[in-house]
């Protein structure tokens, strides 16, 4: 078993060497989003210093005014009284205004630290390699970036602040009681052994329950994005019922678990109030002795009794820091894990430039295998010359859409290379590769955003007329024209009110927006209407003349336009050459091609 | 973005309290032991602002006579006041913790209903993300407030009442100090009500769509990755959490704002007390124990008073959650049950559409409607194709027979009732549907198929059947190569399955519900010839006894129908055999038969050349 990445996400039976390991890996994410804001920690840190200064001086002040300003008061001298009340009074005032620019320092921090850890999964995410999204699945992925960060902002929003302030207004009222009153002082001194105790035992029980109620949030969380995003085929198959039971349970673990961390709480807290009050008692009792003997001022012992009984004020608030940090350290040890994943297929550390490319794809010793002990593609060799339009058939599972996902470089081969133009596709610059390489997949996914947004994503700075001629180079003019507002109308939630066909042709459009010298289809037609699809083969013929195509379509239609075909059964290129000599031949293209116009009549 | 068009533009302005009001009925189980809990949090208040009292007589009697053996009872005194206010803190405790968790779960299991509830234009408007952040997190702090905010705040503002109460009766000047320095804290609070729940809710939003453009770029992923568009898609975002930046950071000014009112008004009534309260006991009208007791009990209130602050923003925060709540909860329900469901105990299967209107809602007025008339009707057992241009409404056509939308005008039946008078259970039990885009849940390949045969006892020999049955129709023979074979659980959405294999499982899925009419959208369309060509023959023996009408864009799936329907224009110009309409139709030539006109010329010009 290993913790290293994703591994091991969902257990919460870590070895001490794992916990402190997820731990590591961590604190090194915390620093490396915290040092760049390290002036303004300073600053913000410097300023609530002077603050909680200012606002612990109070009970020390009640007692000068008690035990000197009165026996002055009382002798006519008004000015120790004055005195220290104008004190009290800048004290207040500097204490509440530093709080207040501390509160906006401290929001600019940690929004600076959330916009970045943001930015952080989300650009990781985006390198992960397809493989990664698979297996990993886009409900963890999309927990990982709300909920999981939504922990974090809430420590940084009121854990932080809370623990800041209330350590500080502990560590300023125990100076403070020690100079008024030294034994008082120690009497508090010995009640933060109690203390330590009872927060050491709420830590380690709660630490398990917190990583047990984030499973189950994640767990709910999944099943509700599953629900939403499949509502139709929830209420076509009548699944509500069975839903709700589904979710009923979960929601019921999640609350069991969120139960028990709360009750954690209730036998934390009021143990905190508990030592606070005996210790007040103490305090009383060892001050009162000696307040009878005049060995303290009355002034002396209610400052020590208002600051012992502040003392203890902050910790419940202290104790909600730890519910936050809790759910955010387990939310950061998951978000590091994320960001430990190193690419499955990673950029390259040196890029080459490939400023135009011709479109030659070799594949050399490739092979091919999600695990060793699965391999998809045995190994081979081939060459797709610059310009050519190559069809690609074979049963489903023969190995086509991974033969083409190595040439997009969605993944890697295990062994050989792929190569563009003479370029390992590892070493060669992203952004050229993708100028070079497109593959248009089936599912064709729409953003939210308008028609001509989900088309520019061919090519951000494309113009307007860009984006129109790339719809009508592929037929989708018109219908986008149709739409309530042309290419300005929203697509909406995954494609809402497109119909999958139309949304093939906008992905087609993007395609032709980005203008690539080679261009993978994956059945990228197959909802495509007859019409449509003839519209887009016309275009095609045009749109693959000077560039190389790999077309993998079921309809051998597309044939026509090749120049060559290549027919894969298991993972391997059974027949190889021109449509009409494999047409003419008896091989299993033939089969498959007059199996295909049986079909038609 | 769609946050705009997500939320109902006329929803009725109710100010906090109304809108808190408004959670009653779900926090009503809950409310009995909340109240105990609040007699608990005002007892553990009131013995807390008794101590003072005792110190009072402690300086003035034992302490001033120098008398230190009646220093031991007021202590014990002490003591036990201080262990029952931790004792009264646990039962507060106690007594609220599972009902509010109870209350949240009971929030999220009817939010969650109330969506499957909701029509399907309903979800195509509101992006999953922002229900999900309803869903989570504003129930959360729902749940919070209830056990925990609402509660401190009831008690605090009553132990603030009592404690006041008790500074005017010890000496009334320096109790209207501490009153009227108070002031300002209320003003300001109503100040930043108005100021702070605008700034929260739109930060809640922009958080919901954030989530959005989160959940759209993991979905997408594989567009993004094919244009290595990741940065673009990065760009999008990153001004998307900017936005978010600005609002959290002007609703952190708002919260300084009232900071700086909690911690100064405290301080300022200290001082301006210390200096009377001194005075007055200079002139002998306070003694210096009631002055030592004066403090005492502003200390013990000064937690209360600045913790309204924050237990203020907390129920604006909350009645921003509520509104969201609520919000779901109040958008109409255009498609429900009829009051008296009509039944069929046998159904025959006949589907007519009868002068079919349908247009969506957001359509323009220049538009005709998408169906604009059709009539239609399907035989008992009658397979029957439906062909049309893309966009032409045929996908729209079959999601109106089970009510994933209503028709707009006109009216479908079955065996002459209207689908609107069955109940939508029974109606999707009589029709099937396979979807175009398969949508597989994260469940067992098994549990996926028997989707629509809950009655069916797991595993058992009819559910075995019913499944190998489908599996084998729809030719998903590579379900049993998983690496659990029907068991193996499919990721969600299905990812980790090809678009071909998800489409086979959503056919079987059809099949195995055995309806008396299945409507199948292109169910072939990601099938390669070979399996297609399997599908079909195995099909034709399903098809035989069951109604069924199948969108279909090649011939080869028209050929499974016994007729064909052509949509053109909305409406359906015409009906019969697939050869009748090759011969006469020119619009279904034009639909169906160009690539096959062109594959003829392309096979003679092959045999010529041979």
């Amino acid at each position: 078993m290993s913790v290293t990445g994703v591994q091991g996400e969902e257990r919460d039976d870590f070895t001490k060497r794992e916990s402190a390991q997820m731990r590591g890996r961590s604190l090194r994410l915390l620093g490396s989003l915290l040092h760049p804001l390290r002036w303004r920690v300073g600053l913000a840190m410097l300023v609530v210093v002077v603050s909680t200064g200012a606002q612990v001086a109070g009970p020390a002040l009640i007692a000068i005014g008690i035990d000197r300003g009165l026996p002055a008061l009382l002798d006519q001298d008004w000015v120790p009284l004055a005195a220290t009340g104008a004190v009290y009074i800048v004290t207040g005032v500097v204490g509440a205004l530093l709080i207040a620019w501390y509160t906006v320092l401290s929001a600019r921090i940690s929004q600076a630290i959330l916009i970045d850890l943001r930015k952080r999964v989300f650009l990781h995410t985006q390198k992960l390699s397809l493989e990664f999204h698979e297996s990993y699945t886009s409900g963890r992925i999309i927990s990982r970036q709300t909920s999981d960060i939504d922990a974090i902002r809430e420590l940084l929003d009121d854990g932080i602040n809370q623990l800041v302030q209330g350590v500080l207004y502990m560590v300023f009222t125990a100076v403070a009681l020690f100079a008024v009153d030294g034994v008082s002082g120690l009497v508090l001194f010995v009640s933060l052994v109690p203390l330590a105790v009872l927060t050491r035992w709420f830590q380690v029980r709660s630490q398990k329950l917190f990583r047990q109620s984030r499973v189950a949030s994640a767990r709910m969380i999944v099943h509700f994005v599953e629900t939403m995003t499949g509502i139709r085929a929830v209420k076509a198959f009548r699944k509500e019922k069975r839903n709700e039971a589904e979710f009923g349970r979960l929601v019921e673990e999640y609350r069991d678990v969120n139960g028990r961390v709360i009750q954690l709480f209730g036998i934390f807290d009021p143990g905190l109030v508990l030592i606070g009050n005996v210790t007040v008692a103490i305090v009383l009792l060892v001050g009162g002795f000696r307040v009878a003997d005049d060995q303290l001022t009355i002034g002396a012992l209610l400052a020590a009794l208002l600051y012992t009984r502040r003392f203890f004020d902050p910790m419940e608030e202290m104790a909600m820091f730890y519910n936050s940090y809790q759910s955010a350290a387990a939310a950061l040890e998951k978000i590091s894990g994320v960001l430990e994943e190193r690419p499955g297929v990673p950029d390259p550390v040196q890029p080459v430039d490939l400023w135009t490319a011709r479109g030659e794809v070799r594949f050399e010793n490739v092979q091919f295998a999600y695990k060793t002990d699965r391999v998809i593609l045995p190994q081979f060799d081939l060459v797709m010359p610059a310009g050519q339009t190559i069809a690609l058939v074979g049963s489903t599972g023969a190995g086509k859409s991974t033969l083409a996902k190595l040439i997009s470089r969605f993944y890697d081969p295990t062994e050989g290379r792929v190569l563009l133009d003479g370029v390992d596709l590892r070493d060669l610059h992203p952004k050229d590769l993708r100028r070079a390489i497109v593959m248009v997949t089936q599912e064709a996914y729409l953003f939210s955003g308008s028609v001509a947004d989900n088309i520019a994503i061919g090519k951000p700075d494309a113009s307007l007329e860009e984006i129109q001629r790339a719809a009508r180079a592929v037929g989708a003019h018109e219908f986008i024209e149709a739409l309530p507002d042309g290419y300005d109308t929203d697509v909406n939630k995954r494609g809402g009110r497109v119909s999958a066909g139309q949304r093939q042709l906008i992905s087609f459009a993007r395609a032709f927006l980005a203008d690539p010298a080679v261009l993978i289809l994956d059945e990228a037609t197959s909802s495509l209407d007859i019409p449509s699809e003839r519209l887009v083969q016309e275009g095609l013929q045009t749109l693959l003349a000077d560039r190389t195509a790999v077309i993998i379509a079921h309809r051998l239609s597309t044939v026509a336009i090749a120049d060559r075909v290549l027919v894969m059964e298991r993972g391997v290129v059974v027949e190889d050459g021109s449509p009409d000599d494999l047409i003419g031949g008896t091989g299993r293209f033939a089969q498959l091609h007059a199996a295909w116009r049986d079909s038609l009549v | 973005m769609t946050a705009t068009s997500a939320h109902p533009p006329h929803a009725p302005r109710r100010n906090t309290f109304q809108t808190l009001l408004r959670l009653y009925p779900y926090a009503k189980p809950a409310l009995p032991r909340i109240y105990l809990g609040m007699v608990a949090a005002l007892l553990a208040g009131l013995v807390a602002l008794a101590i003072p009292q005792v110190l009072q007589r402690l300086v003035d009697g034992p302490l001033s006579h120098r008398d230190a053996r009646d220093i031991w009872p007021a202590v014990a005194l002490v003591l036990v006041l201080g262990v029952l206010e931790a004792v009264m803190i646990a039962l507060r405790r106690w007594f609220v913790l599972t009902p509010g968790t109870h209350v949240e779960a009971r929030l999220r299991n009817s939010l969650y209903t109330r969506l499957q509830d909701l029509p399907v234009t309903f979800h195509d408007r509101w992006p999953s993300g922002q229900l999900l952040s309803r869903a989570v997190s504003d129930l959360n702090l729902i749940r919070r407030w209830i056990s925990f905010g609402l509660v401190l705040f009831v008690v605090n503002f009553l132990t603030i009442v009592v404690g006041f109460a008790i500074l005017v009766a010890m000496n009334w000047m320096l109790g209207l100090i501490f009153l009227v320095c108070s002031v300002p804290l209320w003003v300001y609070g109503y100040v930043f009500e108005k100021k702070y729940s605008v700034v929260a809710r739109r930060s809640q939003d922009q958080a919901g769509d954030l989530a959005t453009a989160v959940e759209e770029s993991v979905h997408g992923i594989r567009v993004l990755k094919a244009f290595g568009r990741g940065k673009y898609a990065l760009a999008n975002f990153e001004s998307q959490a900017e936005s978010l930046r600005g609002t959290e950071i002007e609703k952190a000014r708002a919260i300084a704002g009232i900071w700086l009112w909690l911690l100064l008004v405290p301080d300022v009534a200290f001082a301006l007390s210390l200096v009377a309260g001194v005075w007055l006991a200079g002139q002998g009208d306070l003694s210096v124990g009631e002055l030592v007791a004066f403090f005492a009990t502003a200390t013990v209130l000064r937690f209360p008073i600045e913790s309204i602050g924050f237990l203020l923003s907390m129920t604006f925060d909350t009645r921003t959650a509520t509104d969201r709540f609520f919000d779901i909860l109040d958008a109409p329900n255009t498609i429900t049950d009829p009051a008296h469901p009509l039944t069929l105990a046998e159904p025959r299967g006949e589907l007519a559409f009868n002068d079919v209107h349908f247009r969506y809602h957001d359509s323009p007025e220049r538009f005709p409607d998408l169906l604009d008339g059709v009539d239609l009707v399907l035989q008992p057992g009658e397979t029957m194709a439906l062909v049309g241009l893309t966009g032409s409404g045929k996908s729209t056509l079959t999601s109106l027979t089970t009510r994933l939308y209503d028709v707009t005008g006109g009216s479908i039946t079955l065996d002459g009732v209207d689908v609107r008078d069955f109940s939508r259970e029974e109606l999707r039990t009589h029709l099937a549907m396979a979807f175009e885009d398969a949508t597989l849940f994260s469940a067992s390949v098994r549990d996926n198929v028997l989707l629509g045969r809950p009655e069916l006892a797991e595993r058992s020999p009819e559910a075995d059947a019913v499944l190998a049955e489908a599996l084998q129709v729809a030719q998903a023979g590579f379900v049993h190569d998983l690496p659990e074979g029907a068991d193996t659980k499919v990721g969600e959405e299905g990812m980790s399955l090809s678009g071909g294999q998800r489409q086979r499982l959503a056919l079987a899925r059809a099949v195995a519900a055995a309806p008396a009419v299945l409507v199948l959208d292109d169910p072939l369309s990601a099938l390669d010839v070979d399996t297609e060509a399997l599908v079909e023959e195995a099909l034709r023996r399903v098809l035989a006894s069951t109604t069924a009408l199948i969108v279909a864009h090649r011939p080869s799936t028209v050929m499974l129908a016994d007729r064909v329907a052509l949509l053109e224009n909305g409406r359906i110009t015409a009906v019969g055999t697939h050869s009748e309409l090759l011969a006469t139709n020119e619009h279904y030539a034009f639909v169906i038969s160009s690539l096959e006109d062109e594959e003829r010329r392309e096979s003679r010009r092959l045999e010529d050349s041979l």
